[in-house]
């Protein structure tokens, strides 16, 4: 021993230690388990590498990827992520710190929880805010469980076709075996019923267009529902917001607040709610205090809302949060402000809005959706085979076009020149009709 | 530590920014070109492109701060936390070993950050190689085929494996099996796990030994049993012995067996789940491979399958992309740190030194069970804990609070139930012996104290930034934002 | 020691019953509020829910636990104690004078299966 950088024993400290216990090897500390159990052949793993081999390995692993351009959304978007926020997360204070149970040597951790769930609170326009779920389509399937143990007595929810599909995927397998009736809709008004505990809809659609919720709150709210919206966070800064429509919970992934795309996650889901259901908000929840001499601290409070307390009688099972994400978007809206919030909006919008024209203007695609409105994400109807024009974007260094619902989807962030956007134009051009 | 009293609204001031984004977004060039048909949208601004009745209406209070401002404000706050790099976390259950900074470096190295999770296959194929490459040696340490890493935390992993136990059952028309046995020692999670899973919960009592006692198993044991969820070793730090007789049991009525693996780690290089006849199980990245807890997440809490449930395994979607992959990258950088030599030794070491604390601590604190323990054990409170007339003894929340002011992070405290006073200490393989010692010495100074006066514990912590909260107060009148 | 009033009758899960007519009034025993400690939260029903005898209409919440509440006799709700949804401690400070619902009972030949004080005694020990 002594020659793993991780593992401080030496063979004199493993000697003093198992003389301490009464042990004569290491071994013994196993006599408790059966010996058909004790793996004593060699394990199927590579030998030991250094850590400059490490480096290299990952270094070649990371080569035999492609990095594109990316012109695609669907959830994960590809917005500018100012340097200050990774050199404040990756300090150890925040980043080896576990869950905050001893409040008294957890104030920072509590602090930034308690400014990520005000700055959700005034993005969505909620009361309550929890300290943050794993990623927004979780957060949207607890938030349907949610509505259901509000409503006493209703069993069924409604969930909107016009999610995206891996929102709609996630809200599948966690309402598949409890008890709860799902229906799918495009149009989800005519779904409501005396049983429907809660409707779900997404203030941008799948197909990138801005939803018009008028009447929807009161509609839902007629028949005893709860509306739940799911909406992109950045785009609250321009977009009417989930209480300003009459919604009772928001729900999305903090992806969209500069969080780097990393194949998908880490993300951070969000989940906020009016206050007369804040004691069924699932999952973490940070609140002031004072202590003993009157000093402001911040403490995990509502805790007998939480699984570990309430046990088989919970109505969800999170008991961690996505904290370091939630200290990374609360970075991020503290650097941005509502004014570069909304100038991340403007950007995106008029990158957006100029690849459209440039698009239809190739001749290659016709408009999928004329007339209405959307900020940075678009679809539009392909005049030449979908996988030869993925695939030429793709030699090009460009990531888009998706396909969905038979239409092809484009997505601009700030992050996307004028001149990245002409040459992705360029490559569409050449391609024959 | 110092306290320091700001909010970051509080350092708002108008008409100031942190932020630095392009002027504009030069779309001079449009304007030239006259497009064939005047329908195209033509928006150059957001109030352009969408209707008023689709904006927001009210301001967005967020703050309004310079970038020094926010680098201060945050670097003050991570100063009034404890993290694994500031000491000793000897907190039962949650395996809080030391997180290599190699790993932080992979994690954010820009050949992955900048992947899109929908990219086709043919331009991710390190990314997939990753992927590949962990669920390979984690199914060799643990015995299982295959893991899915849709799951972020280890609650999260159990309601995945759960869910699989249900696909299971429903494949083989065999929907009746609707209940799940969870030990009493089992952490609270299973049990919110499997009624979120739509399971219903028996529970088995443990014996006077803190194992299963697979006498009272046996009359549970039924065609309506989907299930049984295990930790072993159990939340106690004890092996469960007779595992290999649990699972025939529950086999042969029919039903699978779940290993939580929250307590893996002495079993690292030592044991694997798949030998003793688990079918699902999960791990915590974040304990065993040793990737950051970011002051409770993000984690990582891929679920692996025996044989039986192999074919359910993509099925469910918990969620939406690939899981956390950056937590992933962590935890391969780990594994392959470790190696097929080093792994021999990890679990052993953390078995070592949680016995060795154990040994040196128990003429102070009450050992209610005193066999050998894997990588934590549980005491029950002070032996000596000052009570006498008009004064009340010290608790183990008091012990707890009075080892921040020596620097360690507390145990687990009041966890698991089984004890009115419980104290789970769990050390890893991490730390060196003179931490330990160091531990210990303090262990015994707080017991000392204790016996003396229990008000010094009574009032502990006395060196933190703030002292014990009134979390009555903050539960009666909840301040839940600024 | 936990005070139990002679006059009131009791279930095993703790709840007392002072019976007015065929109005049942409500409240958690004096032992009970000693094993919550600081209730902090009172989560009961709406007037006009029905309740079953032996069903939970509702919960005590603590710091650091929940503890459901179950309605000794069954019928209609028509009262809910207002007070308590600001001022939980009231059922730590006057555990007999804080009733949390009154019920219209269905049948209160249900009353005779609930305890009696000295029965009681015995389960709050």
């Amino acid at each position: 021993m002594g020659n793993f950088a991780y593992f401080p024993h030496t063979e004199d400290d493993i000697r003093v230690m198992l003389e301490r216990i009464g042990a004569r090897s290491l071994d013994e500390l196993y006599s408790d388990v059966p010996a058909d159990f004790i793996y004593n052949k060699e394990y199927d793993l590579p030998d030991a590498l250094s850590e400059q081999e490490v480096r290299d390995f990952f270094e070649k692993l990371g080569k035999e990827n492609t990095q594109l351009k990316v012109f695609a959304g669907q959830g994960a978007y590809d917005h500018y992520v100012p340097s200050v926020i990774p050199y404040i997360t990756s300090r150890s204070e925040f980043l080896t710190a576990y869950t905050p149970y001893q409040c008294e040597i957890s104030q920072g951790t509590l602090r930034y929880i308690f400014e990520w769930q005000s700055m959700i609170c005034r993005l969505t326009g909620m009361d309550v805010s929890n300290a943050s779920m794993y990623d927004g389509p979780s957060a949207a399937a607890e938030a349907l469980r949610m509505a259901v143990a509000c409503t006493r007595k209703r069993n069924k929810v409604v969930v909107s076709t016009k999610l995206m599909q891996n929102v709609l995927d996630v809200v599948k397998s966690y309402l598949k075996y409890p008890d709860i009736e799902v229906v799918y809709a495009w149009d989800v008004l005519e779904e409501l019923g005396p049983d429907v505990a809660g409707v779900i809809v997404p203030s941008i659609c799948r197909h990138g267009i801005i939803q018009d919720l008028s009447g929807m709150a009161d509609a839902v709210h007629a028949a005893g529902a709860l509306l739940i919206e799911y909406c992109d966070p950045s785009a609250l800064a321009v977009l009417k917001t989930p209480a300003e429509w009459g919604a009772d919970i928001a729900v999305g992934d903090g992806q969209s607040l500069g969080i780097p795309l990393c194949y998908g996650g880490p993300y951070v889901g969000f989940l906020a709610c009016k206050s007369e259901y804040m004691r069924k908000l699932p999952g973490r929840i940070v609140g002031q205090a004072n202590d003993a001499d009157g000093k402001r601290c911040f403490v995990l409070t509502l805790q007998a809302r939480e699984q570990h307390i309430r046990r088989e009688k919970a109505t969800s099972n999170i008991c961690s949060n996505q904290s370091l994400m939630a200290l990374w978007v609360t970075v991020y809206l503290s650097l941005m402000g509502p004014e570069g919030l909304r100038k991340v909006n403007e950007l995106s919008c008029a990158g957006a809005h100029y690849l459209y024209d440039e698009l239809l203007k190739t001749g290659r695609f016709e408009e999928a959706f004329p007339g209405r409105p959307f900020l940075k994400e678009f679809c539009l109807k392909s005049l030449v085979p979908v996988d030869v024009l993925q695939q030429k974007l793709l030699d090009a260094g460009f990531f888009g076009a998706l396909e969905l619902d038979g239409y092809v989807t484009f997505c601009v962030t700030e992050r996307r020149t004028k001149e990245e956007i002409d040459a992705l134009v360029g490559v569409i051009k050449e391609i024959a009709l | 530590m110092r306290y320091y009293d700001k909010l970051i609204f509080e350092l708002s001031h108008p008409g100031r920014t942190g932020f630095s984004l392009p002027a504009s977004f030069d779309a001079s060039a449009r304007t030239n070109l006259c497009s064939p048909k005047k329908r195209l949208a033509v928006a150059s601004s957001v109030s352009d492109a969408v209707p008023t009745k689709l904006l927001r209406e009210s301001a967005l209070d967020l703050p309004e701060v310079s970038e020094v401002d926010v680098v201060r404000h945050y670097t003050n706050l991570s100063q009034m936390n404890f993290g694994v790099d500031t000491g000793f976390y000897p907190l039962g259950s949650c395996t809080m070993k030391y997180n290599p900074k190699i790993n932080e470096e992979i994690a954010s190295h820009p050949l992955f950050s900048g992947l899109h999770p929908l990219q086709p296959a043919a331009t991710v194929k390190g990314a997939q190689a990753v992927i590949d490459g962990l669920d390979a040696a984690l199914a060799a340490i643990t015995g299982m085929k295959h893991f899915t890493f849709l799951p972020c935390a280890g609650a999260h992993g159990e309601l995945t494996g759960l869910m699989l136990m249900r696909e299971y059952h429903m494949a083989r028309n065999d929907a009746a099996r609707t209940k799940v046995i969870v030990p009493d020692s089992a952490h609270g999670t299973n049990p919110a796990s499997a009624a979120v899973c739509g399971l219903q919960i028996v529970e088995v009592k443990s014996g006077a030994d803190g194992l299963v006692d697979v006498e009272s198993l046996k009359p549970l044991l039924g065609p309506d049993i989907a299930g049984i969820m295990m930790t072993n070793p159990n939340t106690l730090g004890l092996f469960e012995r007779q595992i290999g007789e649990i699972a025939k049991l529950v086999h042969d009525c029919g039903g699978l067996l779940y290993y939580d693996g929250a307590n893996m780690n002495p079993l690292l290089g030592k044991v694997r789940p798949g030998d003793m006849g688990f079918d699902i199980m999960h791990l915590n990245l974040h304990k065993t491979f040793s990737t950051p807890h970011g002051g409770g997440g993000p984690g990582s809490g891929p679920v692996g399958v025996g044989e039986r449930v192999l074919p359910y395994l993509r099925e469910p979607r918990t969620s939406g992309f690939h899981g956390n992959f950056g937590v992933m990258l962590r935890a391969y950088a780990y594994i392959l740190m470790l190696g097929k030599q080093n792994v021999k030794m990890a679990g052993p070491l953390a078995t070592l030194s949680a016995n060795y604390i154990k040994e040196s601590l128990k003429d102070c604190y009450k050992l209610p069970i005193p066999s050998i323990c894997k990588h934590e054990f549980v005491f029950d409170g002070l032996i000596n804990d000052g009570a006498c007339e008009g004064k009340a003894g010290a608790t183990t929340l008091d012990v707890a609070k009075r080892l921040l002011d020596y620097g360690f992070h507390a145990p687990t405290i009041y966890f698991p139930l089984l004890f009115h006073q419980a104290l789970m200490i769990e050390p890893t393989e991490t730390e060196s012996l003179e931490t330990l010692d160091e531990f210990i010495a303090v262990m015994k100074k707080i017991a000392a104290e204790a016996a003396e006066d229990p008000d010094i514990l009574h009032r502990a912590p006395h060196n933190a930034p703030i002292g014990r909260p009134d979390e009555t107060a903050a539960a009666r009148n909840p301040i839940l934002k600024a | 020691m936990s005070k139990i009033l002679e006059e009131l009758l009791y279930s095993e899960s703790h709840e007392w019953v002072k019976v007015d007519g065929n109005i049942a009034i409500i409240g958690v025993s004096d032992f009970a509020q000693q094993e919550m400690g600081d209730i902090t939260y009172v989560d009961a029903p709406a007037e006009g829910d029905s309740v079953g005898k032996g069903e939970d209409f509702g919960a005590l919440e603590s710091v650091k636990a929940s503890s459901e509440l179950y309605s000794p006799v069954s019928g209609e709700v028509v009262a809910v104690n207002e007070e308590l949804e600001d001022k939980p401690e009231l059922i730590n400070e006057d555990p007999y004078g804080a009733w949390i619902i009154k019920v219209k009972m269905n049948d209160e030949s249900e009353l005779d299966s609930l305890l009696s004080a000295a029965a009681y005694a015995e389960v709050a020990k």
